[in-house]
């Protein structure tokens, strides 16, 4: 059945994130961009909403909601519309947990949710970029190697959410000889692990304050119980859907932001002696801005909602979502820019740092998931 | 909770819509070579609506909602390849179901209803120099006696010929603008009243389209559509307003026509590619698909991101709740899709799809005219503009 209805829970989730996002997240933003340091307080903020811990199972001490990607869905849209960094930083963990829950043996489980459910924030994340350009989730060079019972892992892992702090990663390497996603699994990777180096990665154009590290996996020996879902492994297509659509959704959250933003500002500069909101290049470039919007979001719904039920059709939704966000989200905050002329260019206003961060929430595959 | 799956009911309808739309196809470029000819009741070998409507009682309640649906159903209906009778707005009801009528049923009064109700009623408001910009209409009507003068010439008239008589928007005080502005029904055969054409078009061939004039044009009082013979001082009318609501409401079924053309061309590339090898790899990321793979990628995204917004202003509607902005958004959408998808498929497919071998440059032109009716793109984004700006028609023109 097609609907747009949102669930009483989704509807509360949204309000009170949307809430946070503006009260929040947006006002601190830009010092929290300049300063390239993501405070704990925020986090702990973030953490203190239960968004993870509420989809664990109760079994492992979590709420025992359900691991819903729709709700996700709505909540990285929901934190995405007050600042894209922070609503990375908060929500990366999520990324570690959902998968272990969809994918996760009863062991893994065990071992690893239980330390999400509590009340102090966890750093855990997705291990998904390498060095290359031209860099495809499909084309890893990290490589796992079956050595006994066991896994060896080579190869190397940048950009990698919260990697300054996680206790563990999640790595995706491809199986050596394989190729293809039908050839790449993820590895449950503590911090600790012999042969596993972890330097802070700072630099980056978007999401900069966003805490990221680079992982050097030299000859990485990890036992069979690593590698997620066990004999049965993972299906990572789905996997990489789930982040690729994640990093779509808190584009959807920060378009909405930047065109919310440029309405005001077209009604009260004047130029040639009215408000340039009444001239209809600009009122027809924010119409397609508001168009966009909306219809990016419905890409990204039905992407999300697929996947919540396996669907067989989730995995191309999830490219089409992709692809036309990749495309829209872009060009409505470079749009946004553009209509506060020179002031947009400016660090005092967030239209430049909307424009990073959406080149970068379309270009890398996460580093949040639905 | 937000979901965007068929029931298996809904789905064997939409499938089976397409079927029985293409079961006309071979008769299809002889009506597009003869534009003005109308095809008999039953085509040979054509299968008909009847094969679909039984299966639409077996829908459950819990099904996606009724208009929802029909956007659905339009969508599949106008993405195949068959011999169509007409615009679907003029076709599914039987006669009586054009946009003259539907501007009868929330403009007219009881008796005009009672009296008009079961004639085929067209819709004539531009002019030769007024599209768009409906308040600036030139054809005049005034009093004389009992009788209605009218003056002036009409075009575009969807339905023109073959309907029984027009609504037509003529001013009864061009000093007062939009207020002055009231719909008339006129009849076939009113003295002064003349088919002067049928119109010759790039697409959209089997609806016909006619230019008529008016010349000292004798209608009754009574011809006045609600009735309303005041000019009001605040600039409105209630003629004219609920003329333009008939508008709003017939929107996301207009958008639901140009998505359709995408999704027909669309449709018809992906297939003819595949034969020739050429598929999408939905596990392939952005920088390793071949150009015609990302074009078929970005051309079913734009077609289903337009599809959506067109679901959801229906879906509004099925939930009650306001979609003035969305119906204008979907119409934008479709309005985009129907240019945009048609071109890049014959693009894609090369020199071959502009020959009348195969029918998918029919996409094309019979889709160019959904971003250009029942309000172009550019007036979609005025209406939006408006509204999320907050300015009036008269601070945003």
């Amino acid at each position: 059945m097609i609907t747009f209805e949102l669930n009483e829970e989704q509807s509360m989730i949204r309000e009170a994130l949307q809430g946070f996002a503006a009260e929040v997240l947006a006002p601190g933003a830009r010092a929290i961009d300049e300063a390239g340091e993501m405070p704990a307080t925020i986090i702990q903020q973030g953490w203190d909403f239960g968004l993870i811990a509420a989809a664990i199972p109760e079994a492992y001490g979590g709420g025992g909601g359900d691991r819903s990607c729709m709700t996700n869905a709505v909540a990285l849209e929901a934190l995405g519309g007050g600042c894209a960094s922070q609503a990375a930083a908060i929500m990366a963990p999520g990324q570690f947990v959902s998968a272990l829950i969809d994918f996760g043996t009863e062991e893994q489980k065990a071992e690893h949710l239980p330390r999400f459910a509590g009340a102090t924030p966890v750093a855990a994340s997705l291990a998904v970029q390498e060095s290359q350009f031209g860099f495809a989730a499909e084309a890893q060079r990290t490589t796992a190697t079956r050595k006994g019972n066991g896994f060896v892992l080579n190869g190397e892992k940048r950009l990698v959410p919260l990697g300054d702090r996680a206790d563990s990663f999640l790595v995706l390497a491809r199986d050596e000889g394989g190729a293809g996603l039908g050839a790449v699994q993820a590895y449950i990777v503590p911090r600790e692990t012999a042969g596993l180096s972890v330097e802070t990665e700072n630099g980056t154009q978007g999401l900069k304050p966003l805490p990221k590290g680079k992982l050097t996996l030299d000859n990485v020996e990890l036992p069979g119980s690593a590698r997620l879902g066990g004999d049965a492994g993972i299906d990572a297509a789905r996997l990489i859907s789930q982040a690729r659509v994640g990093a779509a959704a808190v584009a959807v959250g920060l378009c909405r932001q930047a065109t919310d933003f440029a309405i005001p500002y077209a009604k009260e500069r004047v130029a040639f002696g009215e408000p340039i909101g009444k001239k209809q290049s600009i009122a027809f470039m924010l119409a397609d801005m508001h168009i966009e919007c909306e219809t990016m979001r419905w890409m990204v719904w039905k992407a999300a909602s697929l996947l919540e039920h396996n669907d067989p059709g989730a995995v191309k939704a999830s490219v089409l979502a992709q692809d036309y966000v990749r495309r829209k989200a872009v060009k409505i905050a470079d749009d946004a820019l553009q209509i506060f002329g020179g002031h947009g260019f400016i660090r005092d206003l967030p239209l430049e740092m909307w424009l990073r961060n959406a080149r970068t929430l379309t270009v890398l595959d996460g580093p949040v998931s639905v | 909770m937000a979901d965007f799956r068929l029931s298996a009911i809904d789905q064997q309808i939409l499938d089976k819509v397409v079927e029985v739309g293409e079961s006309t196809s071979r008769h299809t470029r002889y009506y597009e070579d003869h534009e003005h000819e109308t095809p008999p009741t039953r085509l040979e070998g054509e299968r008909g609506f009847e094969e679909v409507f039984p299966l639409f009682g077996q829908r459950q309640p819990g099904d996606t909602p009724m208009m929802t649906f029909m956007m659905a159903v339009s969508i599949a209906r106008g993405s195949t390849t068959g011999v169509t009778r007409g615009l679907g707005l003029a076709m599914p009801a039987g006669r009586a179901s054009g946009l003259g009528n539907a501007a009868l049923q929330s403009a007219g009064t009881p008796e005009q209803k009672a009296k008009w109700g079961d004639l085929f009623l067209a819709m004539s408001i531009t002019e030769p120099n007024v599209g768009s910009d409906t308040k600036a209409i030139q054809a005049t009507a005034r009093l004389d006696g009992d009788e209605w003068v009218i003056n002036g010439d009409k075009i575009f008239v969807t339905d023109g010929v073959k309907c029984d008589g027009a609504i037509v928007w003529a001013t009864i005080d061009k000093s007062a603008g939009r207020a002055g502005i009231k719909s008339f029904l006129v009849l076939k055969g009113a003295p002064g009243f003349e088919l002067v054409r049928q119109e010759k078009k790039l697409g959209i061939r089997s609806s016909d389209t006619a230019a008529y004039s008016f010349r000292d044009c004798r209608v009754p009082r009574d011809a006045l559509l609600g009735g309303d013979e005041t000019v009001p001082k605040d600039g409105g009318s209630a003629g004219y307003k609920g003329v333009m609501k008939t508008f709003n409401m017939t929107r996301p079924a207009v958008a639901s026509g140009g998505v359709a053309k995408a999704k027909g061309a669309f449709d018809f590339a992906r297939a003819a590619l595949a034969e020739e090898g050429v598929e999408v790899d939905w596990t392939r990321s952005y920088n390793q698909r071949s150009a015609p793979e990302q074009r078929l990628i970005e051309m079913e995204a734009d077609t289903e991101a337009a599809t959506l917004s067109v679901l959801h202003a229906a879906w509004l509607n099925d939930v009650r709740k306001p979609n003035n902005l969305e119906s204008s958004v979907c119409k934008a959408k479709g309005g985009e899709v129907c240019r945009t998808i048609p071109q890049a498929a014959m693009e894609l497919l090369g020199g071959m799809s502009v020959s009348h071998d195969h029918l998918v440059e029919k996409f094309l032109r019979d889709g160019r005219i959904s971003d250009i009716y029942e309000g172009t793109g550019q007036i979609q984004r005025l209406i939006i503009a408006r509204e999320i700006l907050g300015y009036s028609s008269e601070e945003l023109t």
